[in-house]
């Protein structure tokens, strides 16, 4: 018998897309595992697996050489599987003991007995090496302190595994370093501790194994002391051979600027970033999630303020405060997630497609349906939405047609500057080589298109220029020719010391 | 309709199941409500020799007036995804209002200043709502305290009355005009029903008020403003609910702080009664009306059929629960 976890030829497909093909890693009791890819790899969907939140297609979890059902998190935490996400799932207004031994209070006949919980939280802080002070409220606690709650209940609990999702990306540097050292104490004692992040040197500094997917495929599993930072870039980097991408028309070399945006500025996830895009030209804008993409993109459209930081249309400045300013200066944004920030589901195609474009079909405000419907049906048709009812909810299309309706509602308002936020995420090959076609169309057409994606191979086969950023700065800016992989992802990822 | 707009697009094939789901559960929306009207009407014709009369059918037109008006209101707020707990309380402020601006000023002026108090309420609580943020459930609740506490200071806890040489002019709106003999209260509902109407279905205010209700965040990135919507909405239900007040006081010839206590928690049951989503963003006007109507058809039976009317108050409740559920049921099958 094998003693420790396994995930066995992992499968799994959502709605007809698969994101995890047969993926095998066998985790050995007092090792640290790293988990590496580009976003959009099956790290997280991996972790979700071991961790009961998904089941997968196929394939299966072995515990000690038998396989078991994970059904749900209960399921998983019973077989002292914990994770600690990027979401904290602390109850804020409680306090830190409470907390720790969250639903897993000492009691006797229903009432609780405080002091054995004192007790025995006497005992695990001596276990993991550090102590908080116990009658603090977790809420007021720094985010570094209210990681080390989660992981004293994941203790707590008898973890025998722990998953921790990006622990660092929200930890100072004298945080991380503490936080590496339990890494290495905890394994010590016999944990198997999965640590998934995007700082490489992180990785190679704590982890005994590391592991890199790409595409929903296991790449390498091999000692962290055979690898460098170089060597992993390049195994997450290689090419996908499935998705063909259309060719872009050419930019016109006296191609005017449509959008210039200035030094634009907000909190610490945009700091001083500027950008261009040109009468027919797609540009690119790669990053980590969280370097800054979607939040540029907003502050040009107007969906967030700027602190500092101006935004050109065709060389005259806009205002932009607010979407409504945004729109009135000829710009549109297809927007991240089509369901909490696109669509209406449970409205009519026709409803959401007119919805931006209302006040230019209404006459005295009063609607005119046939104007709607005209409207509506040209950008279905443009747009290829298929089985579409126009009158129909949007929420019985599938994810595919659904993203088609939201670009149609906006590409209907005929922008000259058209930003999309993940155009593809969740779509079938299909409906993404459509969505690919159209892009490239609408920038012949002389639209300038702002891109960002996750997905480096799109960034870089759609776009004429490619932008880089990295904790809200531009760190690279490289033409179609010359934009690889790698070079943009050696860009999009962090190395600890720049961080400020 | 038009011959050359296709209804679908040229692409279109069968419904897909999911697609066919979708328009069966709408079905049930629509007629289940419909359905439910015809039946108590046919079973009240049936039961009884008195339901299907002029008197009883102007009566009942009579009767749905004061819910049935604030219910319009309520109607537009629950679509734009807020609450206005506080259209009775305004009803009664606008209700004295209108009563001493009629001792001062005459009957018209009395209920244009009636109207424009409710209009100022409404407008009031939009700006608590939108301006600080805070629940409309648990503002709206508030105002509503603050507003009939200056109802009583108003009145001094007394009953107020018009002169008595305006007496008859102030109490137009319950006076029967032909052709038919409803009341004019009763038209003026009627209008009510149909400037809503106008207002939800056929204007770019209405289309926002679904857009900011069903997905505010989607909204607000198709150029809506989420806070100007919302408080039109509540500024709209303040303007009704004045009128209905104007109705009850025109009724009792007279005005006091404690003027349809509790009519607000009617309105909005008789709207969700309706199909309304309580969760904002789906609902009509026509379903206000239908709504309002099944609970005046329940009560109205009871009186003809002599039943006692402590049954008909568990009756109403479960009748609620079960739209409400009903509308819970068909929300999750789509998820």
């Amino acid at each position: 018998m094998t003693v420790g976890v396994a995930l066995q030829g992992i499968v799994k497909s959502y709605a007809g897309t698969q994101v995890l093909h047969g993926v095998s890693v066998s985790f050995t009791p007092g090792r640290v595992y790293g988990l590496v890819g580009e976003n959009g790899a099956g790290k997280s969907t991996l972790m979700k697996i071991l961790t009961g939140v998904e089941r997968p297609t196929a394939g299966s979890v072995v515990i000690d050489g038998e396989p078991v059902v994970l059904r749900n998190p209960a399921d998983a935490l019973a077989r002292q599987i914990s994770i600690i996400s990027q979401e904290l799932t602390t109850v804020p207004a409680r306090t830190v003991l409470d907390n720790v031994f969250l639903g897993d209070w000492s009691s006797r006949g229903g009432f609780l007995r405080g002091a054995e919980d004192r007790r025995r939280y006497e005992d695990l802080c001596e276990r993991v090496g550090f102590r908080l002070d116990p009658d603090r409220v977790v809420g007021a606690l720094s985010i570094a302190a209210q990681q080390q709650v989660e992981i004293l209940r994941a203790v707590s609990r008898g973890s025998r595994l722990l998953v921790m999702d990006e622990p660092t990306a929200v930890l100072t540097d004298t945080e991380t370093k503490a936080l590496l050292a339990l890494v290495r104490r905890l394994a010590d004692q016999g944990v198997i501790v999965v640590l998934v992040s995007h700082f490489l040197e992180e990785i190679l500094g704590v982890a005994d194994e590391i592991t890199v997917l790409r595409d929903g495929r296991h790449i390498l599993t091999g000692p962290a002391a055979e690898q460098t930072a170089e060597s992993l870039v390049t195994a997450m980097a290689g090419r996908a051979v499935d998705v063909m991408f259309p060719p872009l028309p050419e930019v016109a070399a006296d191609a005017p600027v449509v959008l210039e945006a200035r030094g634009l500025v907000r909190s610490t996830a945009v700091r001083n970033v500027d950008l261009t895009v040109r009468r027919g030209e797609i540009v690119g804008l790669a990053g980590l999630v969280g370097s800054g993409r979607s939040e540029v993109a907003r502050l040009i459209f107007g969906a967030d303020r700027m602190e500092r930081g101006e935004v050109l249309v065709n060389g005259r400045p806009v205002g932009v405060r607010s979407p409504a300013d945004g729109m009135r200066a000829g710009i549109a944004m297809v927007p991240e997630s089509r369901k909490d920030q696109g669509l209406h589901l449970n409205q009519s195609i026709a409803s959401n497609v007119t919805l931006p474009s209302m006040r230019r079909l209404a006459r005295w405000g009063l609607r005119r349906g046939r104007a709607e419907r005209a409207l509506a049906a040209d950008a279905v048709r443009r747009l290829n939405v298929r089985g579409a009812n126009l009158l129909g909810p949007v929420w019985t299309l599938s994810g595919g047609n659904q993203q088609k309706v939201l670009f149609a509602k906006w590409v209907a308002r005929r922008p000259q500057l058209l930003i999309v936020d993940e155009p593809t995420r969740g779509v079938d090959v299909g409906a993404k080589a459509e969505i690919h076609r159209l892009l490239a169309e609408l920038a012949a057409d002389g639209m300038a298109v702002l891109l960002i994606s996750s997905e480096i191979d799109e960034v870089i086969n759609m776009a004429h220029r490619v932008v880089v950023l990295r904790q809200g700065r531009v760190t690279a800016e490289v033409d179609a020719p010359e934009a690889t992989p790698e070079r943009v992802l050696s860009a999009a990822f962090a190395e600890r010391e720049d961080l400020s | 309709m038009t011959a050359t707009v296709p209804q679908t697009a040229p692409t279109s094939t069968t419904p897909t199941p999911q697609e066919r789901r979708g328009r069966r559960s709408q079905l049930a929306r629509d007629y289940g409500i419909v359905i439910s009207i015809a039946v108590l009407v046919l079973v009240l014709s049936v039961t009884t020799d008195t339901f299907l009369t002029g008197s009883n059918l102007r009566n009942l037109a009579d009767q749905l007036v004061v819910v049935g008006i604030l219910a319009c209101g309520a109607t537009l707020c629950i679509i734009s995804g807020v609450f206005d707990l506080s259209s009775s309380a305004v009803l009664a402020v606008s209700a004295i209002v209108g009563v001493l601006a009629t001792q001062e000023f005459g009957v018209a002026a009395g209920f244009l200043v009636a109207v424009a108090v409710g209009a100022l309420l409404g407008l009031v609580n939009g700006l608590i709502v939108t301006g600080i943020g805070v629940h409309s459930f648990i503002a709206t609740l508030a105002s509503s305290i603050v507003f009939r506490g200056v109802a009583v200071l108003m009145t001094g806890g007394a009953i107020v009355y018009p002169l008595t040489d305006q007496m008859i002019d102030f109490r137009t709106l319950n006076y029967a005009v032909q052709p038919i003999g409803l009341t004019l209260a009763s038209w003026l509902f009627f209008a009510v029903l149909a400037i809503t109407w106008v207002l939800l279905s056929r204007t770019n205010f209405g289309r926002s008020l679904y857009a900011v209700g069903g997905n505010p965040e989607a909204a607000r990135l198709a150029g809506i403003s989420v806070e100007r919507t919302r408080i039109m909405a509540l500024v709209i239900s303040g303007t009704c609910a004045a009128l209905a007040g104007l109705v009850l006081a025109s009724r009792a010839g007279s005005a006091q702080a404690s003027l349809g206590t509790g009519l607000e928690l009617t309105a909005i049951a008789a709207t969700v009664v309706g199909g309304t989503s309580i969760m904002g963003g789906e609902g009509a006007i026509w379903r206000a009306g239908a709504g309002v109507l099944i609970l005046q058809l329940f009560s109205n039976g009871f009186n003809l059929l002599g039943w006692d009317t402590t049954y008909q108050q568990v009756l109403t409740g479960a009748l609620i629960l079960i739209a409400v559920s009903v509308d819970q049921v068909l929300r999750r099958k789509r998820k």
